[in-house]
């Protein structure tokens, strides 16, 4: 872009952007974009990025601790997908001109936002399932409608994670039913994870879109498809029922089905929690960003040896 | 604290099955071609998803630019007899 263009005519160009968005136009990397739109759009998959690597840290903690040889190899499986994850949707957000080292230099700093929910602790197995079937589910629910947005190489890596994220949702909530089918102490063991990541589940959608400083702009140039309630409200109707059928009860006494509106109403979300801990006080941002930082200094020698090896043959 | 050396990127195309083309996958960071190979199975296969795999440095990729995509390809917006709907038949006369 000319660096001379006159404000007039930024405008006018950004008129025609938001026209063309409207009209189903799928923005590619080289195409012109307003610095906003890309800002947003890097905040955005810069965060979801972090989120999917940090995410590996709550569910590594029990790979070692399955109560199974399949449901170690499962629980690998998953731990790696979100692996994938990071790593697609890194390459994604490359696109828009930042280098990948450059955004997970601000994650280990602890500069860069990733999604709260994996600031809480993996206390039981059970939590595994409820990961799996929450907190999976909630990003499942995202992520379709993400794969629907404006910009082609987000929506593509959406894609993809969407095809793979099913997976996790249907092991976590196995996990839990086999509990539900089991003794006593079992059963009380997935109720109780159930108690403790309902909540912050529900407030992976964000907080409610009158007090969502983005949402307006993200609406616009269809980043966001729908309001992070609409989507919060969708997550709900769709797990309760999950919920129930396994014998599990939503820790919310104002749940109740209401015909008028077809959808479950329920009760008010502790905002006041959601800020502490994406502010730095929840029970393990500390710990989170400090396993961050190990991993990725223990893993400086497979670095230091792909380099050498890559420098050796090409001496040779 | 510093994540380091940044290996240069190299795009991925995966064949998803023998005898379809390669379709772009995404990128990944290597070293070498050796190595993004190994990292694009990782990261762009787990499913088998792909049968075969092409990476490619990004930096040898030559792509048209968009703001210039109506004259660049322009040559064609004029050939409309290129396209077999260009010529009309006698109603329910079978095709070929």
């Amino acid at each position: 872009m000319d660096i001379n263009v006159k404000s007039d005519d930024l405008s006018e160009m950004e008129n025609a952007f938001n026209d063309s968005i409207q009209a189903g136009k799928v923005i590619e990397p080289k195409d012109w974009m307003p610095e906003k739109y890309r800002k947003q759009l890097l905040r955005m998959m810069s965060q979801h990025a972090h989120s999917e690597v940090v995410g590996m840290l709550p569910e590594g903690n029990w790979i070692t601790r399955a109560p199974s040889l399949a449901r170690k190899a499962i629980l690998i499986a998953k731990v790696q997908d979100e692996a994938g994850h990071g790593l697609y949707i890194y390459s994604a957000a490359e696109t828009l001109g930042m280098d990948r080292s450059e955004m997970i230099d601000q994650l280990l700093a602890g500069k860069a936002k990733y999604s709260s929910i994996f600031n809480y602790p993996t206390l039981t197995w059970a939590d595994i399932g409820a990961i799996g079937w929450l907190v999976d589910g909630a990003a499942i629910v995202n992520q379709t409608v993400l794969a629907k947005c404006s910009y082609g190489p987000y929506s593509r890596a959406m894609l993809r994670i969407c095809r793979e994220e099913n997976f996790h949702n249907k092991q976590g909530y196995q996990i839990l039913a086999y509990l539900m089918r089991g003794t006593l102490e079992q059963k009380e063991m997935a109720q109780d994870a159930m108690n403790r990541w309902w909540w912050p589940s529900l407030m992976m959608f964000g907080p409610s879109d009158k007090e969502s400083p983005n949402s307006a702009d993200l609406l616009k140039w269809k980043v966001k498809l729908f309001t992070n309630d609409d989507l919060r409200q969708r997550f709900i109707d769709r797990t309760v029922e999950q919920a129930q059928a396994i014998g599990l009860k939503v820790p919310d006494d104002k749940l109740k089905w209401n015909e008028e509106t077809r959808h479950y109403d329920f009760g008010e979300i502790n905002w006041d929690e959601f800020f502490q801990v994406i502010n730095g006080n929840g029970p393990c941002n500390k710990l989170r960003l400090k396993q961050r930082n190990d991993a990725h200094s223990n893993g400086q020698w497979v670095r230091d040896a792909a380099k050498a090896y890559a420098e050796k043959k090409k001496v040779n | 604290m510093d994540s380091n050396h940044q290996w240069p990127t190299w795009e991925v195309f995966t064949q998803k099955k023998q005898g379809a083309a390669h379709e772009h996958a995404g990128s990944v960071h290597a070293p070498d071609g050796e190595i993004a190979l190994l990292n694009a199975r990782d990261v762009y296969s787990r499913r088998q998803e792909g049968v075969n795999i092409w990476v490619v440095p990004s930096a040898a990729i030559i792509a048209s630019s968009p703001e210039d995509s109506g004259s660049f390809f322009d040559p064609a917006n004029d050939k409309m007899y290129r396209s077999p709907n260009f010529f009309k038949t006698a109603d329910g006369l079978k095709q070929i």
